[in-house]
Formats: structure tokens, C-alpha cells, sequence
């Protein structure tokens, strides 16, 4: 499992893996977003939440072909589902691996992107919480969603059409612990339904995941 | 131990292509599998390797004693030959990779960026991941593409040490490698359409 | 005696219909009929919305279908990866776009209800958003089933993808309830209407929400036959192929 973790990982930091991409993408979303809505402060303090949060989930989305698509054209997948290590740890580690090198920086950038969407103060605290609890959920469902897709030669719209409506109550209930920060209403509730979500996708997803990759692989 | 493989049959596409395969394999042979192209060897040892279920018939040794190599050889470009095969070595739970780098002579390329190998050192590092994978039955689909005769030498002496070792093989190939090998004809095996059975899958037909 | 799974196999599922088809249409015809015609001309109207209370007999069949659709594709796919009949995946197959239409029918009524009721064609209500999120993923599962060309492979994975789908389905239904109720204080768009129903209005909506049943069982069979037949005719292609 760490040999599998230490070869995604040093793969998305070399040349050409693409680490750091989503990371830009977030950054380009949030500053297209006061020319769509105009530059007024209260209104962008206002949407401040939603707006990283969805930001940060497109970036996320992005990046999801990367997970499988390449060990698919290249071999790798066939081989490292016929190693010993089961094909659900497999699915598991790479959509841990995606995490730390898509959803851990932009839950890192997402503050100082805050700056710029004027988010209110105590609002940073819980913008970080929450995508820091959700976006491991945003990756275990995204590699669900990989592992449907990775047979096809474009899979990628497919994939966001499959992928994002699974998306919806993980964004609703992690904007929502953000806005109740920023405004100063209690999040607790919110938060725990949303760490219940993640721990419910990391538990379950990846079986479904393995049983629809071994469907793909055969 | 024996690689035994009764009636089996196996289907691309959800169309049958082979049926009633048997063979009986013991500890340091090898088999060699021929046949038209089309007739269904990357079907066989696929499932052979446990990728895809047969249709029917029973495969006697577990997945979990298979090493696998195909046309694609699973080389990440962006890794150094070495990084490569400590990682497959790795994942199958060993760590010497000494012996597969001195067996395709790839220990003056062990630094280099798997990408900018040629093809035939490409497949070289392929087929040295069946070393360091530790497990007993190669199952190899036309692993000789792509190498020069000297390669196809030091394939067929590694090859041998395996079996040696009591390992076993089966190989699909057109080319002679070297290696004593039993040969079996896959043409006799072709799956033939029956009349229409009344039962549930065949119901289509 | 006759187990039900005989159903399962194509030749005995298309030799039954042949025979119900016929009678299960003229039936769904008749119910519609009768539960429109009755609904929408010898119903009172409501003395607080009018006549236009009386877009509750497509809007209510209509939105029942799409949820039990779902369902029904939730059992066929069920019985598909436990029992491996064609048919069921294929039923499945077929019951979508039957029920993704139902969803629309639901949307698109439901505006024109909201429209003159509550002076807006949509807003954010629990309700009309669950059943926006429902069509998402009618669309979804059928991109799905057109994107993969082996039938088998194709069957497996919108299963598995309806499986999912349907827990987070449900998972979105609590989280927009809880999402809207974050937003107003206490939903003011009320749909309930199973309690402030009377019975004049009661009875002809029983009659077309049957008739909607019956129409999607139409719907559902005649569309399984044809996909049946498609898959029969790939088969024969294939073994041409292979000969």
C-alpha cells in the first residue's frame, strides 16, 4: 500500500503529472468570479463560502480522470489488479493519494483566497474545517466515478455528468458549515453531518469502486 | 505443486471464443500456446491470470500465484527504471531487484528515466517485473515484441531459471525461445456455435 | 410450479407480454381517460386556487411515477447483479428514460402549478430541488448505459452506479431539506397536499395516478421488448461475425 501511495505521489510531483494544476484552476475560478457578479464587497463577502467551496470542487473534479485514466492506457491497472494488494486498499490509496495532492492544497490555498472574496473573520477557521473534512469525501466519490468511466476513450464530460450530482450533499452541507461561520451561526451541526458523510463515503465507496473497476478490467 | 486447468472456456466481447481447455502443467515446465491470430490467447491467459472469469471450467491455482505481462508493460515514464521495479517489487511484498536488473542487463540503464528507453529496453523492464513480482507461474502474452535476438537470448535464459527454480509458464509466442517447452494448439479449441439452448443466457442467440 | 424468474428468460418475457401487452395499454388508456376527463371537468374548483388546482392530476401521478421508477430500476439492477437475468438489466435500461420523462412532466407542471400560485416559476424548494437532482441522475445512469458498447459490462456498472445513486439520492433529499430550512427559517412553500385534499378531488386523482402506473408498466414492457429484440439482433450479429 505505501509503495503504492509513494509511486502516485512522487508521479502527480514530477514533470507533466499535473500537481498544482487544480491548485490554479481554484485560483482562476475565484477571480473570475467578482467580473461574473461585480465587485461589490458585501455581495462578495456574501457568496464568499459558496464560491471557494464550489471552486474548490471543480478543481477537485478536474483532476479526477488523472486517478485511474493513465495507469489504464499505460498497463498498470491490469497488473496492480492481479498483485496482492486487494483492488479495494488499491482504489483506497489512490483516491488518498489524489487527496494529498489535489484536495490538501486547496484546502491550504482556500484562506488566502478567502482574502480576496473579502470573507469576514471568523468565517476561515470553519472555510478550512470544512473543506478539510469534505474534500476526502469529494475524492472517494470522484474515484467512484474514475473507476466507472476509465474504459472509455472520453470519458471525462461522462464522468462529470456521473460525478457531480454524487457531489451534491457533500457541497451542501460543507457550504453550509462555511456561510454559518462566516455569519457567526453555530456549525456544529452541519459539520458533524458532513464528517458523517466522509466517514460513511471512505467506508463504503471503495468497494463499490474495486467491484466496478474489476467489471472494467475484464 | 501443478497448474491444473479442466474444461475451460472463455469468452471476448460476452461471445465465446475457446471452450473445453485443459492442460496439466507441473513445477519447472513450461507451455507454449499457439494458434491463429484472433483465436483467443490474450483471452486465455487473461483469465488464466484471474483479470476476467471463464465461462465455465476451473482453473486449479489461484490468481494469487500468477504474474502476468502483456503488451502493455505498466512503465510510468516519469519514473527512473529502478523506481519502477522497487515499486512493483514492493507491491508484491519483496525488495531485491538485483537479480531482475542483472537479468535483462538493465543495470547501466537502472538511473535513467524509464521514458527515454527504447522499445526494446521498455519491454526488457516489463518482463524483468516478473522477477521481482516472487510468484510461481509466468502467464505471457507475446512477450518477445519488440526485443533484438540478444534480448530474446537473455528472455529465454531467464525464462529457464525460472523454471528451474520450479517455477512454471505458459506463453503465448510464434517464436522459437529457446526454452523446452510442451506446445499447445488453441485451433482445436475454438468455441462452436450450438443450436439455440433454451436456457437464460443463451436465450439472445 | 411456476416460479416467477421464468419471466427472466427472453423468450418466455416476450411471448407473455405479446399476450398482456395489449390488454395492460387499452387499461392505461381508460384510466387516463377517465381520471383526466373526470378531474379536469367535472371536479369544483378550489375556492382558493381556482381551476388551476386541476394541474394536480399530471402533476401528482406524474411526480409518484418518477420516484417509483427510480425504484423499480433500484430492484431490476438488484436482481441483475444477484441473479444475472438479462431481462431485468434491460427492464432497467428501459424504465429510465420513462421515468427521467415523468420527472420533466413532474418539473415542468410543477411551474406551471407555481407560476400563478406563488407568483414564481421555480423556487428553491426542498421539494422541486430533489426532484431536479432526481433528473440529474436519470441523465447520469442513461449517458451511462449509451456510453458502453458490451452489454454486460454496460449492465454492471449503471447497477452499481444505481445502487449508488440511489443512497445519495436519498442523501441529497435530507441535505436540501436541511439547505433550504438553513436559508428560511421554515419552509413557506408548503407541496403537501395529501392533507388538504378532499374527496372530490380525491377519487379522480386515485384514477389517474392508476393510470399513470398503468401507462409506465405499458411504457416499461414495450420498451424492454424492444431492447430484447436490439440485443437479439447484436447476438446475431456477432455469431455471423464469428462464423
Amino acid at each position: 500500500m505505501r509503495a503504492l501511495l509513494l509511486r502516485d505521489l512522487r508521479l502527480a510531483v514530477r514533470a507533466g503529472g499535473g500537481f498544482g494544476l487544480g491548485l490554479a484552476f481554484f485560483l482562476i475560478v475565484v477571480v473570475l468570479v467578482p467580473f461574473g457578479v461585480g465587485p461589490e464587497t458585501a455581495l462578495l463577502t456574501r457568496i464568499a463560502p459558496g464560491i471557494l467551496w464550489l471552486g474548490a470542487l471543480l478543481a477537485c473534479l478536474l483532476s479526477l480522470d488523472r486517478i485511474l485514466a493513465l495507469d489504464w492506457e499505460d498497463g498498470s491497472l491490469d497488473l496492480i489488479a492481479t498483485a496482492p494488494l486487494p483492488l479495494e486498499a488499491a482504489v483506497s490509496v489512490k483516491a488518498l493519494a489524489h487527496w494529498l495532492t489535489t484536495g490538501l492544497p486547496l484546502v491550504a490555498a482556500a484562506p488566502v483566497l478567502g482574502l480576496l472574496l473579502n470573507l469576514p473573520g471568523p468565517g476561515y477557521l470553519w472555510l478550512v474545517l470544512s473543506l478539510a473534512i469534505g474534500t476526502p469525501a469529494l475524492s472517494v466519490i470522484g474515484t467512484f466515478g474514475a473507476a466507472l468511466t476509465v474504459g472509455l476513450k472520453r470519458g471525462g464530460l461522462l464522468m462529470s455528468l456521473l460525478v457531480l450530482p454524487l457531489y451534491v450533499p457533500t457541497l451542501i452541507f460543507g457550504a453550509e458549515v462555511a456561510r454559518r461561520g462566516a455569519e457567526g451561526m453555530d456549525p456544529v451541526t452541519p459539520l458533524l453531518m458532513l464528517g458523517g458523510l466522509t466517514c460513511g463515503t471512505i467506508a463504503l465507496l471503495p468497494f463499490a469502486s474495486a467491484a466496478v473497476l474489476r467489471v472494467n478490467l475484464r | 505443486m501443478e497448474l491444473v486447468v479442466e474444461d475451460l472456456a472463455v469468452a471476448r466481447g460476452g461471445v465465446p471464443v475457446l471452450e473445453g481447455v485443459s492442460l496439466r502443467l507441473t513445477g519447472g515446465h513450461a507451455l507454449v500456446l499457439r494458434g491463429p491470430n484472433g483465436i483467443g490467447k490474450t483471452t486465455l491467459l487473461r483469465t488464466l491470470a484471474g483479470l476476467q472469469p471463464p465461462l465455465s471450467g476451473r482453473v486449479s491455482l489461484d490468481r494469487e500465484e500468477m504474474a502476468y505481462a502483456a503488451h502493455a508493460d505498466g512503465i510510468k515514464a516519469m519514473l527512473s527504471v529502478e523506481e519502477n521495479l522497487r515499486f512493483w517489487a514492493e507491491l508484491h511484498g519483496l525488495r531485491d531487484i538485483a537479480r531482475a536488473l542483472e537479468a535483462f542487463r538493465l543495470g547501466d540503464l537502472a538511473g535513467r528515466l524509464a521514458g527515454s528507453l527504447s522499445a526494446g529496453q521498455k519491454r526488457r523492464l516489463g518482463l524483468a517485473r516478473l522477477i521481482v513480482t516472487g510468484r510461481r507461474v509466468w502467464v505471457l502474452d507475446e512477450p518477445t515484441v519488440s526485443l533484438d535476438r540478444e534480448a530474446v537470448g537473455w528472455f529465454g535464459a531467464a525464462v529457464r531459471g525460472h523454471l528451474a527454480g520450479g517455477g512454471m509458464a505458459v506463453i503465448a509466442t510464434h517464436i522459437d525461445l529457446g526454452i523446452e517447452a510442451e506446445v499447445l494448439e488453441l485451433a482445436p479449441f475454438r468455441a462452436v456455435r450450438r443450436a439455440v439452448a433454451d436456457d437464460f443466457d443463451e436465450a439472445f442467440l | 410450479m411456476a416460479s416467477i424468474w421464468e419471466y427472466a428468460n427472453p423468450r418466455k418475457f416476450m411471448a407473455t407480454t405479446d399476450r398482456v401487452l395489449p390488454w395492460i395499454s387499452v387499461a392505461a388508456v381508460l384510466a387516463l381517460v377517465v381520471g383526466l376527463v373526470w378531474g379536469f371537468f367535472f371536479t369544483p374548483d378550489d375556492y382558493k386556487q381556482g381551476s388551476t388546482v386541476k394541474i394536480i392530476y399530471l402533476h401528482v401521478p406524474a411526480a409518484l411515477m418518477a420516484i417509483n421508477a427510480w425504484l423499480m430500476m433500484l430492484v431490476a439492477s438488484l436482481i441483475w447483479i444477484v441473479r444475472r437475468h438479462h431481462v431485468s438489466a434491460l427492464a432497467a435500461r428501459a424504465a429510465a428514460p420513462v421515468g427521467a420523462t415523468m420527472t420533466l412532466i413532474a418539473l415542468a407542471t410543477g411551474a406551471i402549478w407555481g407560476q400563478p400560485m406563488w407568483g414564481t416559476w421555480w423556487a428553491w424548494d426542498p421539494r422541486l430541488t430533489s426532484f431536479l437532482i432526481l433528473f440529474l441522475f436519470y441523465l447520469g445512469y442513461m449517458a451511462l448505459w449509451a456510453a458502453i458498447e458490451n452489454d454486460d459490462t454496460a449492465a454492471d456498472l449503471t447497477s452499481v452506479l444505481c445502487l449508488v445513486g440511489s443512497v445519495f439520492a436519498l442523501l441529497s433529499r435530507y441535505a436540501v431539506n436541511f439547505w433550504n430550512q438553513g436559508l428560511h427559517q421554515g419552509a413557506s412553500l408548503s407541496l403537501d397536499k395529501e392533507e388538504n385534499v378532499a374527496d372530490v378531488f380525491y377519487y379522480p386523482l386515485l384514477v389517474a395516478i392508476a393510470g399513470f402506473v398503468l401507462l409506465f408498466v405499458t411504457l416499461v414492457l414495450l420498451r424492454t421488448r424492444t431492447e430484447i429484440r436490439a440485443r437479439r439482433m447484436r447476438a446475431l450479429i456477432a455469431r455471423e461475425r464469428m462464423a
